[in-house]
């Protein structure tokens, strides 16, 4: 059994989901877990790291400003001297930010954002979305180091009983890149990454004084995020934080439902691995029919009031 | 300044998909191609950061001699100089040989700073750009949506899950360019004229092998035909049953 190193991230000591999925996928190799935490809270968030199966954990301390640079050198370290055969972070944005970092610390090649992972030994496989998941495709790495970075939502936290060790390493300090300031989001609404329930809106709904429809539902599903088509993007009516689609963010929630979305394929290869997709369109022929579960044929404006006011009555029993 | 932005060329996003006969590539027949969606951003940013700042912009890919048409178009719109490090297929290559080779050529140019995107949409690997940095040993802002660039340093803006960064950081630097960042601009008739016999110089590079291999290439596999489940309002209570006695997502 060799050694994965998992960067876990963390916020007041308590560990992201994302990552605990990450430990997760780690584990189904049949390897064991390092884990590294960072920043404010790190020793706590790897004190509660056994749980989720990791046998030893590296809190790096410090009261450093967060350096994406300086914070990947700490990683490559903690790789490095463990004769760690394995690094993976969650696809979250500081994982995709950092990961890469690593690897060529390490002069690995990195596989971004897969969605399956299993080991030969010490050889390992992984699957990920190529053009946004109009083909999957399935790799293996000769690198000495394999280094990837996990899809939310696709893999399992697990919870264990193990005993971990914890010990604590001074952070570094000396980033080319400081992260100087961060403005909290408004409402702290939940990133369409990391959503298990997305409510997505397109043209449909006429105009940006209509998404209160998008979020109503959003919020009757107590905390889902919400999404919105390429289209509502670029004439302003939305951010595009919220763009679903290939050139937009790629999701795979439980549920995903899209409002007046018409279905062009750039839309769907960002959803269409979503386990529940339910449409809400007017035209019956519209594409979007082609990839749903469910579909309800009719006027968003009808419809989308009448389900929001059925989801939270079905919550409440 | 010496200004580099890099561009790959990709299928254009309205691409079929089909798996190749030996199951490891997918077949390009009939494809269309376009510079990859979000290098349009990161051209744009060079050539505001020449406006704003002096200097000139080289359009660099690695790629075919079929990408001279992408980098002719960023030269219409303002670009100085085009270099394709000719390389029949990158999109066979790892994030790891990319970026090693595109930082060697960006080394050899002297830059101060280079725009890459934030993702290629081919195989969607959102790396190129920080290993790129981290092999030259520079700055790296990821998924920038705002910039300020002056002397020996900048300030850029990112969105993440918990909010707006701000991320201060020194040249030289890489950042890959998210949406949001700038509108880019269409080239002028008197541009595109002015390019239209120009010819894009092509070089060789010494090779950085592969550490990925393809074991196979697949389609998604098809969603189980799903349902309408009526029409109107009316529909609603169909649809909540079927999601939480069916689906059980409710
Ligand atoms: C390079 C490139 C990249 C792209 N990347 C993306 C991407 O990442 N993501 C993306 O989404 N798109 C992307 N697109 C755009 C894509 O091709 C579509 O134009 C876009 O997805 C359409 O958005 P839409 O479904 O909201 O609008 P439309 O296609 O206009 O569809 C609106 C739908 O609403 C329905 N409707 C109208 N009124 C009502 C009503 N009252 N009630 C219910 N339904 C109603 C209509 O029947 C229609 O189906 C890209 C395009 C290109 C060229
Ligand atoms: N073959 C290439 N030639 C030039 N630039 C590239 C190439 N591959 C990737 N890049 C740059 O790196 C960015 C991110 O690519 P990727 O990491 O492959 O998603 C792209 O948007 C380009 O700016």
């Amino acid at each position: 059994m060799a050694n994965i190193v998992v960067y876990v991230e963390q916020s007041g000591g308590a560990p992201r989901s994302a990552s605990l999925q990450c430990i997760g996928a780690a584990l189904s190799t049949g390897h064991s877990v390092l884990a590294v935490t960072s920043g404010d809270g790190a020793d706590r968030a790897a004190a509660a790291l056994g749980k989720y199966g990791a046998t030893k954990a590296v809190a790096l301390v410090g009261n450093a400003p967060w350096s994406p640079d300086a914070i990947a050198r700490d990683i490559a370290k903690v790789v490095t001297d463990n004769g760690a055969k394995a690094f993976i972070a969650a696809a979250t944005t500081t994982g995709k930010d950092v990961a890469p970092r690593v690897a060529a610390l390490l002069d690995c090649p990195i596989l971004t954002d897969i969605t399956a992972l299993s080991a030969q030994g010490e050889a390992f496989t992984a699957s990920r979305p190529w053009l946004a998941g109009k083909a999957i495709a399935t790799l293996t790495s000769s690198a000495s180091v394999f280094c990837a970075t996990t899809r939310p939502n696709v893999f399992a936290a697990v919870e264990a009983n193990q005993t971990c060790e914890v010990v604590t390493a001074q952070a570094s300090s000396d980033g080319k890149a400081i992260v100087t300031s961060v403005a909290a989001k408004a409402g702290a609404k939940l990133d369409v990454k990391e959503a298990s329930v997305i409510i997505s809106g397109g043209r449909g709904l006429k105009g940006p004084e209509h998404f209160h429809l998008i979020e109503e539902l959003a919020d009757a599903f107590g905390s889902a995020a919400t999404g919105a088509s390429r289209a509502v993007v670029d004439a302003g009516w939305r951010p595009h934080a919220e763009q679903v689609g290939q050139t937009g963010k790629t999701v795979s929630p439980k549920l995903y439902i899209a409002v007046g979305i018409s279905g062009a394929i750039q839309h769907l290869a960002g959803m269409r691995t979503s386990k529940v997709i339910v449409a809400i369109n007017k035209d019956p022929d519209a594409p979007i029919f082609k990839v749903a579960d469910y579909g309800i044929v009719g006027d968003a404006f009808e419809v989308v009031p009448a389900l929001t006011a059925a989801v939270k009555a079905a919550r409440q029993h | 300044m010496k200004i580099v932005a890099c561009i790959k060329r990709v299928p254009a996003t309205e691409a079929q998909v089909k798996v190749a006969a030996d199951g490891r590539k997918l077949d390009a027949a009939g494809w269309q191609y376009m510079a990859s969606f979000y290098d349009e951003i990161a051209v744009e940013e060079a050539i505001k950061t020449k406006e704003k700042l002096g200097g000139d912009v080289t359009v660099l890919t690695l790629g075919p001699s079929e990408a001279a048409k992408e980098v002719r178009e960023f030269l219409a719109r303002g670009a100085d100089t085009g270099a394709i490090l000719k390389d029949a297929d990158p999109s066979a290559r790892d994030p790891r040989a990319t970026a090693k080779i595109l930082a060697a050529k960006v080394k050899s140019l002297g830059a101060d700073v280079v725009f890459v995107g934030r993702v290629a949409t081919d195989h969607d690997n959102a790396a190129v750009g920080q290993m790129m940095a981290t092999y030259l040993g520079w700055a790296c802002v990821s998924e920038v949506v705002a910039l300020d660039l002056g002397a020996g340093k900048g300030v850029a803006k990112r969105e993440t899950e918990h909010g707006v960064e701000t991320v201060e950081f020194t040249l030289p630097a890489v950042l890959t360019c998210n949406k949001g960042l700038n509108e880019p601009r269409r080239a002028s008739l008197k541009g595109i004229m002015a390019v239209k016999s120009k010819t894009i110089a092509e070089e060789s590079f010494e090779n950085v092998p592969n550490q990925i291999a393809v074991v196979k290439v697949e389609l998604p596999p098809a969603r189980k035909a799903g349902r309408i489940v009526g029409e109107g309002a009316a529909a609603v209570p169909a649809l909540i049953d079927a999601l939480r006695n069916e689906a059980k997502v409710l």
